[in-house]
């Protein structure tokens, strides 16, 4: 070990931190205003990854009819729902036309680019639209009506969840892995360091992301009604927020971060239909290491979680993963005793 | 009443009979999951063999394992306890196959598997490998490596069986030519990065890489080792044979050497190969069916499971019906005893000894030239 080594090491492991980053601020930002513990966050990056490849193998990627089915799906429930509060079929129709029309929007453009190998640029931006259109329609179909329910019933759904995910990206993009171009292709020598452009874009898209997001939550009125959701749901309501537009609003922002994620990785590494798990679990680690509760802590958990691996991977390769998911304890373990009980929940 | 009993038992006694005339095969491949790519293209070389074999009817019943070795041995428990099959073919992926040796030889049911599984002495008197063995296909590798000039060697292989028997492989053939192993390293199949890996490959500065990988899996570390600018020769192992590893790795695939069975380069064998015919007549019955250039490693496989079955199964024949213990033993006795069988992928002879049973001269060293295998002389 000497300092080229370290730093490449570091660098990767920075690398890789800001895409767990990334995923453990979707995560925290579930958790906090929905307390939903989202596991299939990391889905989402796969969906993401593997749609963008299936585009460009010049096809309609299968998640575009899943997508269809869902909005289907979300529209029904919201039909039926909505006749039954209001018990007149005008605001009923409007409402599921409200939840179905944007999705397959999306899906009729993303049918008629499928074969048509549009430009990159242009495949991945209809990727984001098409992953972050999952968000608010995975809510709608398996949270939204048990949004009052404990923390443990949500965990439950989002394992189930998770599992139909992983199942259906198996249906739709095949067992094998796809790697996808670099967005940027050139590389730096910066000394003993191999910049590539790839890696430039997944720092400059972090860190712009993580921006937005603070932007959002401390200036617009929508990220103030959601931090009044995350700190209590029912003052909130009292207040006129919708905590369930809230709950559609936080999980479209997960698929956009899942999507987001899924691009930047995409070409560093070959995807496979169930890569996504893994990479989630790693982002819910810096979301555990902040506590399920602060931005600042997600993203310094996750550097330090993307920098241990790496390190990890030089010098005991074998044993890496165990020596990743082992730092929770001493963590979980000085927050039990620092913070005694407190836990509302139980 | 009478009537109806008879013709109760009548329809019994047929069916009975019916069922016993089948040849019912058992297959255990994984149809998804991180091995399916190895998985997949042995049930379809299974789905075009004949309808028959020696004048019986084959029945196949194809499970899925989904690479998980829990739900390879739940299947086959199943084919031996309500199939009754009389052979199992599987699994691909090597941590599969080996707790399923344990349900086939309980049973006592054949197992052929088309993984490189390597089992205790004594474990596998039920289990054939279809496959090359790890340690033929290291002989050839080090072969070519020491024509080649290289003299250390670094080892980057998965964690799990299929690395671990490679490793043990490729130290013993090391050991016996003076090749000095002089870096391990290991990564799991679901890992996103292998830089760590990587760069204390380079700091050992090895003359030679061997990257253990198998499919789609086999990219992301051949790509990793050549985006650190390692300057050496690099070395895949058969499960990386396929087109995978150029669709996932692109050009740093290029100049990449690929030890692999004779079966998927058919064409490039000189004439006087003994596999030459069967590996020719197997691609063109593959390619017809599955289009050209779908031919790999692993529909190899299949292949020749079929010609080792259809030497066998008329011996077994001779001594009993098909669906009853003894013939499972029969056929058992058969496959053990059948002596030089030439297949597609090489010169087979299992013997009571030893169940792998390829020689050393089986292994192909093939190198990447712009996307395709080209036979290295």
């Amino acid at each position: 070990m000497d300092f080229s080594i370290a730093s490449i090491l570091t660098l990767d492991g920075l690398t890789n931190g800001a895409i767990y980053a990334l995923l453990g601020m979707g995560i925290v930002l579930v958790f906090t205003v929905t307390r939903v513990i989202f596991i299939p966050q990391g889905e989402f990056v796969a969906y993401g990854a593997l749609t963008l490849a299936i585009f460009q193998t010049g096809k309609t990627p299968g998640t575009v009819w899943l997508l269809l089915i869902l909005a289907g799906v979300a529209a029904l429930m919201e039909l039926v729902t909505t006749w039954r509060h209001r018990g007149s079929a005008g605001p009923a129709v409007m409402a599921a036309l409200r939840t179905f029309i944007a999705p397959a929007v999306i899906c009729a453009i993303a049918a008629w680019a499928g074969p048509r190998n549009l430009p990159l640029t242009v495949q991945a931006l209809l990727t984001v639209c098409i992953v972050t259109a999952f968000g608010p329609l995975v809510y709608r179909v398996a949270y939204q009506s048990l949004a009052g329910s404990s923390s443990l019933v949500l965990l439950i759904v989002s394992v189930g969840v998770h599992f139909a995910m992983t199942g259906l990206g198996l249906l739709f993009f095949g067992a094998e892995g796809f790697r996808n171009p670099p967005f940027w292709d050139v590389r730096f020598a910066l000394g003993p360091i191999n910049l590539s452009g790839q890696t430039l874009i997944i720092f400059g898209a972090s860190a712009a992301l993580i921006v937005l997001l603070w932007l959002f939550f401390e200036r617009s009125l929508y990220g103030k009604a959601l931090r009044a959701t995350a700190v209590n749901r029912l003052g909130a309501r009292l207040m006129g927020i919708s905590t369930q537009a809230a709950g559609q609003l936080t999980f479209a922002m997960a698929g956009l971060i899942g999507a987001l994620s899924g691009l930047l990785i995409g070409p560093t590494t070959t995807i496979f239909y169930d890569s996504g798990f893994l990479i989630g679990l790693k982002g819910f680690v810096a979301g555990v290491i902040a506590g399920l509760a602060s931005y600042p802590g997600a993203l310094i958990g996750a550097l330090a979680v993307g920098v241990i691996e790496a390190f990890g991977s030089f010098w005991a390769s074998a044993f890496k993963e165990v020596i990743v998911f082992t730092i929770i304890l001493p963590v979980l373990l000085w927050r039990s005793l620092r913070s005694g009980h407190s836990d509302e929940d139980h | 009443m009478k009537f109806t009993k008879t013709v109760l038992a009548t329809a019994f006694a047929l069916m009975a009979m019916a069922a016993h005339a089948d040849i019912t095969v058992g297959v255990v491949q994984p149809l998804t999951g991180p091995a399916s790519g190895l998985g997949i293209p042995v049930k379809n070389g299974i789905m075009i063999w004949p309808k028959t074999i020696a004048g019986e009817t084959l029945k196949v019943v194809v499970l899925d394992d989904a690479s998980d070795p829990t739900l390879g041995v739940k299947d086959a428990q199943r084919l031996v306890t309500e199939d009754k099959v009389d052979v199992i073919v599987g699994s691909s992926a090597t941590p599969v196959a080996i707790p399923m040796a344990d349900v086939t030889a309980e049973a006592g049911t054949p197992q052929l598997a088309t993984s490189p599984a390597g089992l205790p002495p004594g474990k596998d008197k039920w289990f054939f490998r279809m496959p090359q063995s790890n340690d033929v296909m290291a002989f050839a590798v080090v072969k070519h490596m020491k024509a080649h000039g290289v003299k250390t060697v670094g080892f980057l292989g998965y964690t799990d069986a299929y690395g671990e028997l490679w490793l043990k492989a490729l130290t013993a053939e090391a050991e016996k030519n003076g090749l000095k192993i002089v870096a391990t390293e290991r990564f799991a199949r679901a890992d996103t990065s292998v830089t760590g890996q990587v760069l204390k490959l380079n700091a050992a500065n090895p003359d030679a890489i061997l990257i253990v990988a198998s499919g789609s899996g086999a990219g992301m570390p051949q790509k990793a080792v050549m985006e650190r600018g390692f300057k050496g020769k690099v070395y895949q192992t058969h499960a990386a044979a396929t087109q995978d590893l150029m669709r996932t790795a692109g050009k740093d695939a290029e100049g990449t050497y690929v030890v692999s069975g004779p079966a998927t380069v058919a064409e490039q064998l000189p004439d006087s190969h003994p596999s030459k015919a069967m590996a020719v007549a197997f691609v063109q019955n593959y390619e017809k069916a599955y289009g050209v250039g779908s031919r790999n490693q692993f529909a190899g496989h299949s292949a020749d499971a079929l010609t080792v079955l259809e030497k066998a199964i008329p011996v077994a024949l001779k001594k009993a019906k098909p669906g009853t213990p003894e013939f499972r033993s029969a056929l058992r006795d058969a496959l053990e005893n059948m002596g030089r069988t030439v297949l597609a992928h090489g010169v087979l002879n299992w013997t009571a000894q030893d169940h792998w049973g390829y020689t050393n001269e089986t292994g192909v060293m093939l190198k990447v030239v712009d996307g395709k295998f080209k036979v290295e002389q």
